[in-house]
């Protein structure tokens, strides 16, 4: 079975999901996490989702599952990088995703949880 | 009709022509009933393909002619006028067995006359439809306010196609332009009901999914007032009033500051 790898930059968790999901990934995803979550003590978790193309309810509820798992271990979950016809979907679905937070594009996303952006040139000194 | 081919396609021409006034030059039109003529000719002559050639060349025709904006009888006049160059030469010769051959042949023009009627109106549809399509888009635009704001003037009544329209052109924008906030003004929605409100909800959401906080501008008295007699529950989305009320908002959120101003 595949698994989704799990990167870690400073307090942060990065979870790059790149291929499709299916419901045993989802599952061995959430263990994975949650044990990386308590042994690393992340502050927050991003999940990148901006090559996924097709969800279904069981997918969309498992942003939601991971989200109220890692507030539990006081890591707060983003959700970067959704495209528009996934946004569309879940919300015809009916899930609006309570108490995750969103972001356009990982960037976005990191500076939303407070991790420091390695500035990178004259035009990466902008953030507040 | 195939020794006095050049005097009935010569007449043809001439009854087409006074009929077009003057949209299709004389010497396309030539090419293009000549063409048909010798389709005609061949299909009666007994040729499968060619009847079906005469088909595909007459729908063609009619359908440039419905873009063109030609009227339908204009257009299925265009084959009728065959049938009486034909029957002037009929005439001239002044044969029975002629006259006989004659009747068929009409009838097989008047099957082409309905056939280029039926692709006409067909074609007609299909522009309708396009203009439709056409002016969903232009009714819908999404405009870029400032650096990291959207915004998205409404104009008419909300339904279903257009809101998903508006929905997936704003969603579009936000990617491409990496905007954190998107103003909906509905100003010029002239009633909002409970469908009108469902959709902007649903719009709101799946910004929300994406990561850009949505307000709704142009909330004018009377529309506040029905919202209100209809129990419609905008939940967390901030409302505001006008326009420059949501971008100061959205400005504010955004952390640019505004020096100076009358207001301020």
């Amino acid at each position: 079975m595949e698994r989704v790898p799990i990167l870690k930059i400073g307090q942060v968790l990065l979870v790059s999901i790149q291929v499709d999901l299916q419901d045993q990934t989802v599952l061995a995803l959430q263990e994975d996490l949650a044990d990386r979550i308590v042994r690393t003590g992340a502050r927050g978790v991003i999940i990148d989702i901006t090559a996924v193309d097709i969800v279904d309810s069981f997918i969309g509820r498992m942003f939601a599952t991971i989200a109220s798992m890692s507030r539990l271990m006081d890591a707060e979950t983003v959700v970067v990088g959704m495209r528009p016809a996934v946004a569309i979907t879940l919300v015809e679905l009916g899930l609006s995703l309570g108490g995750v937070r969103t972001a356009l594009d990982l960037e976005k996303g990191m500076r939303l949880l407070g991790a420091p952006l390695p500035a990178i040139g004259p035009g990466a000194v902008d953030s507040p | 009709m195939r020794s006095r081919r050049d005097v009935i396609l010569d007449r043809w021409v001439d009854l087409v022509v006074a009929g077009v006034r003057g949209r299709i030059t004389e010497s396309e039109l030539r090419a293009e009933l000549s063409e048909l003529y010798g389709l005609i000719e061949r299909s009666t002559g007994g040729e499968r393909e060619a009847a079906g050639e005469l088909r595909a060349a007459l729908t063609e025709i009619s359908r440039t002619r419905a873009r063109q904006g030609f009227s339908p009888s204009e257009t299925a006049v265009s084959v009728f006028a065959l049938k009486q160059a034909v029957l002037e030469q009929v005439g001239a010769i002044g044969d029975v067995a002629a006259y006989a051959e004659f009747v068929a042949f009409s009838s097989g023009v008047d099957d082409l006359g309905l056939l280029t009627f039926e692709t006409y109106a067909a074609a007609r549809e299909q522009v309708i439809a396009d203009q439709t399509e056409q002016l969903l888009e232009l009714s819908t635009p999404v405009v870029k306010l400032w650096e990291g704001i959207l915004g998205v003037p409404l104009v008419g009544t909300l339904d279903s196609a257009r809101t998903q329209v508006v929905m997936e052109t704003l969603l579009e924008r936000l990617v491409e332009t990496g905007s954190q906030f998107a103003v909906i003004d509905i100003t010029g929605v002239p009633a909002v009901d409970t469908e009108v409100a469902q959709h902007l909800l649903k719009t709101v959401m799946a910004a929300r999914l994406m990561g850009t906080d949505c307000v709704i501008s142009g909330i004018r008295p009377q529309i506040a007032q029905t919202i209100v007699a209809l129990g419609i529950e905008f939940g967390d989305i901030p409302t505001k009033a006008s326009l420059a009320d949501a971008l100061e908002w959205a400005m504010e959120r955004s952390g640019t500051r505004l020096v100076g101003g009358a207001g301020a």
